[in-house]
């Protein structure tokens, strides 16, 4: 019988973890993901993981641990957050060249300068091209739940890519919410042993990777990479339908709340897809047209399920809590590349909120709405990005 | 003797070993020097002048490859699919018998 029971995503990533059983864990504390980590170490030295748990000096070497016990063929997992991520950007990209399927879980927090610990998805956003799948947990159950799945997708032999599983820091790391625990027998039947086809140490097999690629090959293994990714869309939606089946628990790339006959549907990631969903609720008392949708997976891009999504609609708004200097929040410039060549588009919103932790609040999202609704009234947009929430007084 | 444990399964790697671009660019078969011959990038040979050579087997104790072998008479041999030509066998010997000349095509 699943555990009902209550914690913190901080746990519920622990948790998944265990249930997974990877053999290498090589973690370094860091701010709001400082207990997955401590969780872990306690299920290793109470001997209810058996797993080698590597204490690093830094988010560098933690990364680089799993990139040399991944490549020699054993399930790895790390947990991290902000300027930790950041400073495993280099490695990140050769954990996805050398295809190892490494998982990580994000407390996402914002980026410095200044410090601030709080929650925003900047972190993991600024690590879109390294090669990385990326899902975004609502809750905590997401947040378990997912990391599983990541699992499921990163081994699958048409894949064979890191993923990391993003939940926001202290809304949800920090926040006790009922979580049901599975199965320790219906996690091993969904993801089995890993057993590694390419990378793995076996002395009558050298092999060499991570090597040097001249010219004359580079251009082939990022190609790979890439049509993995492009695989990988495919099996996330089969992935999520047995996890279904064997959990009862339904997950989409993009999932949809009130979407049918609405004028506006605000897009978001994260957990505030459930401030969203709740504020639809309201709007929808008070008689507008409006919609949510959430977008469990970021990378691979859920390019067709955006082009269904926009037919939907008449106005399609991103809420997103990163901004990409010199242009638009990365979100919104995806999903803008997503819909360029369809012949009918509705017209495309980006709003950028809640950076460094700030409360997105009901206020906020009518504010998001109201601009929304002059653009659809009008016909025209002219100023697609708008930060909302914003002190201006300060300014 | 007993087998080496490490001892390769050359059919299986060479079974593995293909044209085509593995996951993860991963190299099968590697370090083997009986197939990668490392003395392609080499610029300038040693040229080895009998006459000179006494013989003392310091260019066959310093060659870092190891490249060279000494033949019956105990005089060195170069072997050029693994010299990289880094001179140090002409830098140490005694009597000059080696001088490093560029490899024309
Ligand atoms: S040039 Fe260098 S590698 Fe070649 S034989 Fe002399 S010492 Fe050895
Ligand atoms: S170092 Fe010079 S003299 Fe000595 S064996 Fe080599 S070539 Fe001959």
């Amino acid at each position: 019988m699943p555990i009902r029971t209550v914690m913190k995503a901080n746990e519920a990533a622990a948790w998944a973890a265990k249930l997974a059983k990877p053999k290498v864990i090589a973690a370094f504390p860091i701010t709001p993901s400082t207990l997955v980590p401590e969780k872990i170490s306690e299920f290793v030295a109470n001997g209810e993981l058996d797993a080698e748990f590597i204490k690093v000096e830094s988010e560098h070497s933690a990364i680089s641990a799993l990139v040399g016990a991944a490549a020699a063929g054993v399930r790895t997992f790390t947990a991290t957050a902000s300027q930790g991520l950041a400073l495993m950007h280099e490695v990140l990209f050769i954990a996805a060249g050398m295809r190892l399927p490494i998982v990580m879980a994000i407390g996402n927090r914002s980026l410095s300068a200044p410090i601030n610990i709080w929650n925003d998805w900047q972190d993991s956003i600024s690590q879109r091209d390294t090669g990385w799948m990326q899902f975004y947990a609502e809750n905590n159950q997401e947040a378990l739940d997912l990391i599983l799945l990541a699992y499921k997708v990163a081994e699958d032999e048409r894949v064979l890519l890191p993923a990391m599983v993003g939940f926001d820091a202290f809304i949800l790391t920090h926040t006790v919410e009922p979580v049901e625990i599975p199965d320790q027998e219906v996690v091993d039947e969904f993801l089995g042993e890993y057993e590694p086809k390419h990378a793995y140490v076996d002395p009558h097999r050298p092999i060499t990777q991570g090597t040097l690629a001249f010219p004359a090959h580079y251009m082939e293994t990022r190609y790979l990479v890439w049509e993995a990714m492009e695989r990988a869309k495919k099996v996330i939606d089969e992935a999520f339908a047995e996890f279904e089946k064997k959990f009862g628990r339904k997950y989409q790339k993009i999932e949809e709340y009130k979407t049918e006959d609405a004028d506006i549907i605000f897009v978001t990631m994260g957990s505030l897809a459930g401030t969203l969903k709740e504020w639809v609720d309201k709007k929808r008392e008070e008689g507008y047209k409006v919609g949510a949708a959430k977008m469990t997976v970021y990378r691979p891009f859920p390019v067709e399920e955006i082009r269904e999504l926009a037919k939907k609609t008449k106005v399609l708004a991103f809420i997103e809590k990163n901004i990409s200097m010199g242009l638009y929040g990365a979100v919104f410039t995806d999903a803008s590349a997503a819909l360029i060549n369809e012949s009918e588009k509705p017209i495309l919103l980006d709003f950028i909120a809640g950076l460094g932790g700030r409360d997105v609040t009901f206020d906020q999202l009518d504010e998001a709405l109201s601009i929304a609704k002059k653009a659809l009234e009008e016909g025209k947009v002219e100023k697609p990005i708008s930060w909302i929430g914003l002190r201006k007084e300060l300014l | 003797m007993a087998e080496s444990p490490f001892k390769v399964d050359i059919e299986r790697a060479q079974k593995e070993l293909t044209e085509k671009m593995t996951p993860g660019a991963i190299v099968y078969l590697p370090g083997s020097s009986v197939i990668n011959k490392t003395g392609s990038w080499r610029v300038f040979r040693p040229e080895f002048n009998k006459d000179k050579c006494v013989r003392c087997f310091l260019c066959y104790i310093y060659c870092p490859e190891p490249a060279i072998y000494l033949d019956e008479e105990g005089y060195p041999v170069f072997d050029y699919d693994y010299c990289k030509g880094c001179g140090i066998c002409a830098n140490e010997c005694p009597t000059n018998a080696i001088e490093m000349v560029r490899e024309v095509k």
